[in-house]
């Protein structure tokens, strides 16, 4: 089978096979990294641009390695470097690097959208890395990777998604997701944080931290999304903790063999208390690693590879 | 010069006529309307308008001309022949040019540019606040002496409740209705509808209630001073409730909405199209279905269309970025002959929403066809089908959504007092 989609640009528009595609081509891409010469020649030739346009550590060095791994070239450009400082449009610095001949280009940006107004507008392939509040199809790939490889499978699981799902991409791209896989998925913050008609997605919403990770298979942490407006919604990040920081006695309500995750950067003390980011249930370093593979495997299918 | 147009439907709303007529034009009047005029004298242009409606003129109350300050996304000159182009032959502009319409010389100066350069009527409305500030009252007497037909801050609302009610009351010297934009600005942070589809695409929304809580503010503060208010560009349901509920009981409100309200949903801002990135929202199913009773049952009194044009730059951006506006002169009047297609209206009760009615609200002479009458008036098919092509706008602004739509009702003919400005090339 083989990818039908010039683009990746979030995960709702995806079918189950398709998630499921990329999810199988990435366990064979996991060894790659584990190995001494952790380089195949696969997309030898390939050019790949990663243009950030928000800061991005994890997201950013994840796809380079991905990319590299596969033999691939790559070139990144961050806001600060770009010509957007002075003043050119996203459509023209699209045009100007696709005159470059990429193969890929990966976009992260503080606006939803703005990766669409390349696919758009240009021949090459355009992987979402983030756009806004809107998605983070890759973090999601990756964590539904990473589910499955620590629970065996998808389907039915019940999962819990903590902290500031209004402003959250990688709570969107994980509900699109998880809901194809009839995932049991309960939406947990402050009302603030979480968007109205949420439960029109097929999620159901509680406001106290224990109701909502009783009898869960995974919780997952997120951040406040200070860039996107996530603090003034809230009296104090200190009452925000008191609430809605995970602590180990919460897990007791969890099912047995629960995971905890968090799409990173975390911010220990606050959403998640250091017993439980360095617990024995955490996968956070999994997630991490899980996704290059995941990446590896978006990038081999996006440009003609077949599983 | 005579114009004899012969065997059309004439449909005015305002004498509630609808009947096959010969209408002879003798300089800027109608001369005389008749089921046969044969003896015209001479020298008589003949018009035929076999199988065509003829109506008074259209009225759009609601326009943007961005000149002054802004003549690279339109001018006076080419949003008129956009305007006659679609059918209109009145058009008020708004007030948010730079500099802003809010004394004498920015009013004197648009009613000099259109009598020069314009192919329909221009009539500027008049800003309520000096420089749109909604801090201190404009010049309104001042711009009145040099026809002003309304008043309105549009684009925003006068945050400041006091200050609105000062003017209300003041412009009754004037009888100038005050046409009031509703919108909260704290609660109104977004760039799209609140609803299902924000929550999709993840874009800041804004919810229906930023429209409604001023809507409803603004007639109890007219009502306070009995002074008229006409709420503009609305959007929401709530808003038409709040509308027909106050008309119970207060005789001077009125209201009006656009095309866009009733014809595309907050589902095509999905594809973030940032022509469809407009100020209020496009807004959910539910809205739009309650936008059309509203229409339908009266609510409603006016379609406008707020037209606005916007340059390339200002729209070929992300939809964050991308400037509020929709243009509407040349599509307004197509897109609301399918409310009479979809039995929402009957072709009268909508050319009335689009000439008895504004005509009646800004006290204007025209909009009506009878003997004597100021020879306004359009020519058109209610049936022909036609594709809209962006490119081939009169109007500078090619931001519309609704470009390679089919649209069903063309405007063949539009004639200015007693001129025909605009002829369709196919007719």
């Amino acid at each position: 089978m083989s990818w039908p989609y010039k683009d990746l640009l979030g995960t709702r528009e995806l079918s189950k096979e398709e998630i499921l595609l990329i999810l199988h081509t990435a366990e064979s891409f996991k060894e790659i990294s584990r190995r001494d010469i952790k380089k195949v020649p696969t997309l030898r030739g390939k050019t790949i641009i990663t243009a950030f346009y928000e800061p991005s550590t994890r997201t950013r060095v994840s796809f380079e390695i991905a990319a590299k791994r596969l033999s691939a070239d790559t070139i990144s450009i961050s806001g600060t470097t770009s010509s957007a400082v002075k003043g050119e449009t996203l459509k023209d610095t699209g045009k100007n690097l696709e005159s470059m001949r990429p193969d890929v280009i990966v976009i992260r940006h503080s606006m939803p959208g703005a990766p669409h107004i390349l696919a758009k507008a240009l021949a090459s392939s355009i992987i979402n890395g983030g756009d806004g509040a809107h998605e983070h199809p890759t973090q999601a790939l990756l964590d539904l990777f990473t589910i499955r490889e620590k629970k065996g499978g998808l389907d039915g699981l019940k999962v819990a998604i903590v902290g500031d799902i209004a402003h959250s991409r990688v709570a969107r791209s994980n509900i699109f997701a998880m809901k194809k896989f009839d995932m049991d998925v309960t939406c947990c913050g402050p009302p603030t944080m979480i968007p109205p008609f949420l439960e029109d997605l097929g999620v159901n919403v509680e406001y106290k931290l224990d109701k909502a990770l009783a009898d869960k298979d995974v919780i997952m942490m997120l951040r406040i999304q200070k860039e996107r407006g996530g603090v003034s919604v809230i009296p104090s990040v200190k009452e925000y903790a008191m609430l809605y920081s995970l602590k180990e006695e919460h897990l007791q309500k969890a099912n047995n063999g629960v995971i905890i995750m968090h799409p990173g950067p975390m911010n220990r003390g606050i959403e998640i208390s250091d017993a439980v980011a360095d617990g024995p249930y955490s996968v956070i370093l999994d997630q991490v690693e899980n996704g290059v593979a995941v990446r590896m495997a978006i990038l081999f299918l996006l440009l003609g590879g077949e599983s | 010069m005579k114009i004899l147009i012969k065997n059309g439907r004439l449909i005015d709303p305002a004498s509630d006529r609808d009947e096959r007529v010969d209408i002879l034009i003798d300089g800027g009047h109608v001369e005389k309307i008749d089921r046969e005029i044969s003896r015209t004298g001479k020298g008589a242009e003949v018009v035929d308008a076999t199988g065509l409606v003829i109506a008074p003129g259209l009225i759009d109350m609601h326009t943007h001309l961005r000149e002054p300050g802004y003549e690279y996304k339109e001018t006076i000159k080419t949003g008129s022949r956009a305007a006659v182009r679609g059918g209109f032959t009145t058009i008020v502009c708004m007030a948010n040019t730079d500099p802003v319409n809010d004394n004498r010389s920015v009013s004197e100066f648009i009613k000099s540019k259109a009598q020069a350069e314009a192919l329909c009527r221009v009539l500027p409305c008049g800003a309520i606040t000096k420089g749109l500030r909604g801090e201190e009252l404009a010049q309104i007497g001042e711009m009145y002496e040099a026809g002003i037909v309304a008043l309105s801050d549009d684009g925003k609302s006068v945050r400041n409740a006091g200050l609105l009610l000062k003017a209300m009351e003041y412009a009754k010297i004037f009888s100038l209705p005050i046409v009031s934009h509703c919108e909260d600005e704290n609660l109104a942070q977004g760039v799209v509808h609140e609803g299902h589809a924000s929550l999709l695409s993840g874009l800041d929304a804004t919810p229906a209630l930023a429209e409604e809580i001023i809507a409803h503010r603004d007639i109890m503060l007219a009502k306070y001073v009995s002074a008229p208010i006409h709420i503009t560009h609305v959007s929401s349901g709530g808003t038409v409730g709040i509308v027909r509920d106050e008309k119970t009981r207060y005789g001077r409100l009125t209201a009006d909405t656009c095309p866009h309200y009733f014809t595309l949903s907050d589902d095509a801002t999905l594809t973030y199209d940032t022509n469809t990135k407009v100020n209020p929202p496009l807004r959910s199913g539910e809205d739009v279905k309650a936008v059309r009773e509203g229409l339908r049952d009266g609510a409603i009194d006016i379609i406008a269309t707020d037209h606005a044009p916007h340059d390339v730059p200002s729209k070929d951006v992300e939809f964050n970025l991308a400037s509020f506006g929709i243009v509407g002169l040349e599509t307004g009047f197509a897109l609301s002959l399918a409310l009479v297609h979809d039995g929402v209206l009957t072709l009268k009760e909508l050319l009335r929403k689009f000439t008895e009615n504004p005509a009646r609200l800004l006290k204007l002479p025209y909009g009506s066809l009878r003997d004597g009458s100021i020879a306004d008036l359009i020519i058109f098919d209610p049936d022909t089908e036609w594709v809209v092509d962006k490119t081939q706008f009169e109007s500078k602004g090619r931001n519309t959504p609704f470009h390679g739509w089919k649209l069903r009702g063309k405007n063949r003919l539009t004639m200015v007092n007693g001129k025909i400005v605009y002829r369709d090339p196919a007719f």
